[in-house]
């Protein structure tokens, strides 16, 4: 017998160096990007996939260089239209994990078109969209995310057009699994990206990420320790919205269904817990997770975790079982069938 | 119509009674149905022609519609024509002018009577000229009754009335019942060529199996139509087009864009690999889509995607996922592909990038016929980006012309361009058959051995890189639109690379021209002029040459199938001639290439009317170059 034959038949389980690739990353000192890279790598083995069937897909950016660090298959495309090729990969071949690292700029601005799109047709791409709400790549310009008002090197007088909030846009787009971390939060990032991998159909997490040289501090709002327990309220499935440092600081939902910031407790002027929102992730209709996506400090505490969880076919399912049903009813194709279909003659010999 | 020979008095043997008319026999004959395009002139074409080939005559037809779906009844915009020519001899083009019109309302005739021949049958559906269609028309007086249509065989028959008539106790509506015009008009067209009919009422019953009162009514306009020729002698005879000398096999029509997809289909299973097309819709390509569309279950996955960037994305993604990666668009879909192109062909991926050209810049006419896109396969894309460019040169030549570019893509590892037009994506014309067996098959290799692996690395000979199907264990590996470094892959800034790498690439496409085979010639390889054409002209290019090499001119023809890299041979091949002469539906590209390229005087022959070239306009040029009995 030769040694081959003998090889365990199970291969040895992945750990998070296999994913590692030779590449040295090249991102600034103190970039989100460097934590968001790690907790990648630390979460796939989780998945007991093998390696190969990853394909790493971004486009262009700071964040789409992300495909390079993975020891994995890795596209790294043009601006804007990673989902477009993720979606080739992903409906031509079922069988791999198709993950896109996309960031604000190429998700929501220059490829905005793709992204409602592979979300609303559920296809199966995992898109982790890096939001530090400027142009890094390009040294300095407001991406659709940034502030009104900000100066930038292309707004210097401020910038006049108003952002939109990635999540509000995906939930429109009818994605069916919507979350969001951020690159301080290490543990529940990978909670995060653990429950991204999972999901059947394109699920899309939100990372809040800190552009130290051209938006320093975007999110020190809800970062500084001090204050920051009383600034983000953490989404848990079947959970009240509570938030604040003893959990005394819930949301309730107002008659006109907008949220409202209350003390829980008993006493004057407190609201009891029984008044107070239960997260549910997987309501069907988006108009719940649509107001969490409005949630912003400081009216509000950011939402952090899975605003949407919902199940719905996905596009390449129903796409191969079209496919399965022509071969079921008309067989597999016969090119020379096909050459001679529709009305056809034969010229004999002699005419 | 050309009198071949004497009339022959009652040769035929299925004439009926009351009295067989006598029978002229004609080479070829050009026909124009045209009307309103709710008339249905696009289906009489389409029955007509199938009609024709089924009695052995050889033809080539080219539909004629508006670009508005539903312009309003009765307008200039809304006319929809079909022109067919059959012949007994060899048939290259629809043909220039045609011999036989028949116009269904004022408009039709408007637009269209220009174009008939002097002398010309011209069959007018006088119902349709009211008051209020000449007005829309846009005719001060009946043109029936003022005597301009004096120079033309006129034929004034009220088909609307007579539709009516022949309808009478049909449980059809009104409206219903006027719709069936068209197959009065085709009747009458079977009687005057003598048309098997058997066969077309079945076609009826089958098309309308459905709404059996509305086959029924159909069934009688065209038996009305065919008995009014009959018993009005309408012209005192009827015409024959005796069977062209056609290759034996087994034979169908097909359109250019029909051929196009199933070349698609062909080539995935000539390569054993799966096909992925993903497009967008647009004039003059979207049937390729709905063709495909019908073919899932030959291995093919299609994809209307957002745009025309995702149609070529996710056909680059499929590529790289081991598919055979196809999009099909027209010009303003190929600039929006562009930048998407460029990084397949960093990226040494197979593609194919059909583009039916339309009449542009922008929006243009979508609907007409052009070849003004060669500049923007060749050139149309940023940086030093080189892609082999194919072009069809006839309807059923797409399917071939789809073969050969799928074969060079996987083989070179690189985007190719298939160069087809409005005009081939819709005309048709007869096509043998081709026995799928004795196509050669191109099975595809893929890595699967880690050892060694290099990401581009490359074939010594084609300079190919190994294609990688992700899920391939010991191969995972990183690339994208970075320059790359020459053997890992790896984002490499080094000059000298970058310099390699665009030579490179550059010899790869280069090196296709090992793939261009025998030119495609017509004539000596010497002589007063020789005809440099591509594309859909080759029909009208060949028929010229030919009609003017009988006359005694020393001209021959070259059809280029490959535009990049050009055909090794035609360089030596130019040295043969005195004068280059490049017609082309545009303002001047290939011209320009010959010229750059050989340092020839190659002169434009351009006609940018949305239009093919006529026969007749290319046999005047060439007359006036190569005059006859020059040394």
């Amino acid at each position: 017998m030769s040694t081959t034959e003998n090889a365990p038949l199970v291969k040895p389980a992945l750990s998070r160096k296999d994913f590692v690739s030779n590449q040295e990353p090249r991102w600034c000192p103190g970039c989100g990007d460097y934590a968001i890279l790690a907790q990648v790598q630390k979460v796939m083995p989780e998945f007991g996939i093998p390696r190969e069937k990853f394909v790493f897909v971004s486009g262009i950016g700071c964040s789409s260089r992300f495909p390079y660090y993975m020891n994995t298959y890795g596209f790294h495309t043009i601006h804007g239209r990673a989902p477009t090729i993720a979606t080739g990969i992903r409906l031509s071949r079922p069988d791999l994990t198709v993950w896109v690292a996309t960031g604000d700029g190429d998700a929501l601005a220059i490829g905005g078109n793709h992204l409602i799109h592979a979300l609303r047709r559920n296809i199966g791409l995992k898109i982790i969209l890096f939001n530090n709400r400027i142009y890094g790549l390009t040294k300095g310009q407001p991406s659709p995310t940034s502030e009104l008002g900000k100066k930038t090197k292309s707004t210097p007088s401020g910038l006049a057009d108003h952002p939109f909030s990635t999540l509000s846009v995906v939930i429109g787009a009818e994605g069916t699994f919507i979350a969001r971390s951020i690159d301080t939060e290490l543990a529940h990032m990978q909670q995060m990206l653990k429950r991204v991998g999972e999901h059947q159909g394109t699920a899309l997490l939100e990372v809040y990420q800190n552009c130290p040289v051209f938006n320093d501090d975007a999110f020190i709002h809800i970062t500084d320790k001090s204050t920051k327990a009383d600034r983000i309220l953490y989404l848990e499935h079947g959970k009240p919205l509570l938030f604040g440092k003893n959990k005394d600081k819930g949301i309730r939902i107002t008659k006109s269904f907008s949220p409202e910031v209350v003390e829980v407790g008993e006493g004057e002027g407190k609201v009891p817990l029984s008044e107070i929102a239960v997260h549910d992730e997987t309501v069907e209709n988006p108009a719940y997770a649509f107001m969490l996506s409005r949630m912003e400090w400081p009216e509000y505490p950011v939402p952090l975790g899975v605003l949407r969880n919902v199940t719905r076919p996905t596009y390449e399912a129903l796409v191969h079982a079209q496919k399965e049903k022509m071969v079921a009813t008309r067989g597999k194709g016969d090119i020379s069938k096909l050459l001679r279909s529709g009305e056809t003659w034969v010229i004999e010999s002699e005419n | 119509m050309s009198v071949e020979e004497q009339t022959e008095s009652g040769a035929a043997t299925d004439v009926r009674p009351p009295s067989p008319p006598p029978m002229t026999v004609v080479e070829s004959v050009v026909i124009r149905f045209c009307g309103d395009s709710g008339d249905g002139m696009q289906l009489t074409g389409t029955e007509f022609t199938r009609a024709s080939a089924l009695a052995l005559n050889d033809l080539a037809t080219l539909p004629d519609y508006p670009a508005e779906i539903r312009a309003p009844a009765g307008t200039l915009a809304g006319v929809s024509g079909y022109q067919i020519n059959f012949g007994s001899q060899e048939v290259y083009t629809p043909g220039d002018q045609p011999d036989v019109l028949v116009a269904m309302n004022p408009a039709a005739l408007k637009m269209n009577l220009p174009d008939l021949i002097s002398g010309g049958i011209l069959i007018v559906n006088t119902g349709a000229f009211t008051v209020k269609n000449l007005e829309l028309a846009g005719y001060p007086s009946n043109p029936l009754e003022d005597g301009s249509l004096e120079k033309y065989r006129l034929v004034k028959i009220d088909i609307s009335k007579l539709v009516g008539l022949a309808l009478e106790g049909s449980s059809l509506g009104t409206k219903d019942a006027g719709r069936c015009k068209n197959f009065w008009a085709l009747g009458l067209m079977f009687w005057m060529y003598q048309r098997e009919t058997e066969r077309e009422l079945r076609s009826i019953q089958e098309k309308f199996g459905k709404k059996p009162e509305l086959a029924d009514a159909n069934i009688r306009a065209f038996k009305a139509g065919y008995s009014y020729g009959e018993n009005t002698e309408l012209f005192g005879q009827t015409f024959h087009v005796r069977p062209a000398k056609i290759e034996p096999g087994l034979y169908r029509n097909v359109t250019g864009n029909s051929a196009t997809a199933m070349g698609i289909v062909c080539a995935g299973q000539l390569a054993e690999l799966p096909v992925f097309f993903g497009g967008y819709p647009i004039t003059p390509a979207s049937d390729i889509l709905h063709e495909l569309s019908t073919y899932l279950h030959y291995g093919v996955t299609t994809f209307q995607a957002e745009d025309e960037i995702a149609g070529v994305g996710s056909a680059i993604g499929a590529s790289y996922s081991g598919s055979l990666g196809v999009t099909a668009t027209s010009g303003p879909g190929i600039s929006l592909k562009q930048e998407a192109i460029g990084l397949a062909v960093m990226l040494e991926l197979p593609l194919l990038i059909i583009n039916v050209q339309r009449g542009g810049p922008s929006t243009g006419l979508p609907t007409k016929t052009e070849q003004a896109d060669l500049f923007q396969a060749l050139y149309g894309r940023h940086g030093e980006c080189p892609v082999p460019v194919l072009a069809a040169m006839t309807p059923s030549d797409c399917f071939f012309t789809v073969l050969e570019a799928v074969r060079v893509a996987i083989k070179y590892m690189t985007p190719v361009f298939v160069l087809t037009d409005g005009y081939l994506a819709n005309g048709s014309e007869p096509w043998k058959v081709p026995d799928v067996s004795s196509l050669p098959k191109f099975p595809t290799s893929f890595r699967t051995d880690p050892a060694g692996f290099q990401v581009y690395d490359r074939d010594p000979e084609s300079l190919a890189r190994a294609w990688v199907r992700p899920g391939t264990a010991g191969l995972e590996h990183r690339i994208g639109g970075i320059e790359k470094h020459n053997l890992t892959g790896n984002i490499s800034y080094d000059p000298d690379n970058h310099h390699q790498m665009v030579k490179t690439r550059a010899a790869k496409v280069a090196g296709v021209a090992r793939e261009a085979g025998e030119l495609i010639a017509c004539g000596p390889p010497e002589g007063d002029l020789l005809v440099v054409g591509w594309g859909s002209t080759y029909g009208a290019i060949t028929q010229a040459v030919q009609t003017m090499q009988r006359e005694g001119h020393k001209v021959s023809s070259v059809h280029l199938r490959w535009l990049n890299p050009l055909n090794p041979r035609l360089g030596p091949y130019l040295k043969g001639f005195r004068r280059i002469l490049v017609p082309e539906m545009n303002n001047g590209q290939l011209v320009r290439i010959l010229r750059a390229e050989f340092l020839v005087d190659a002169e434009g022959l351009n006609k940018i009317q949305g239009k093919p070239f006529k026969v007749s306009e290319l046999c005047q040029a060439i007359a006036e170059r190569a005059p006859r009995g020059s040394k």
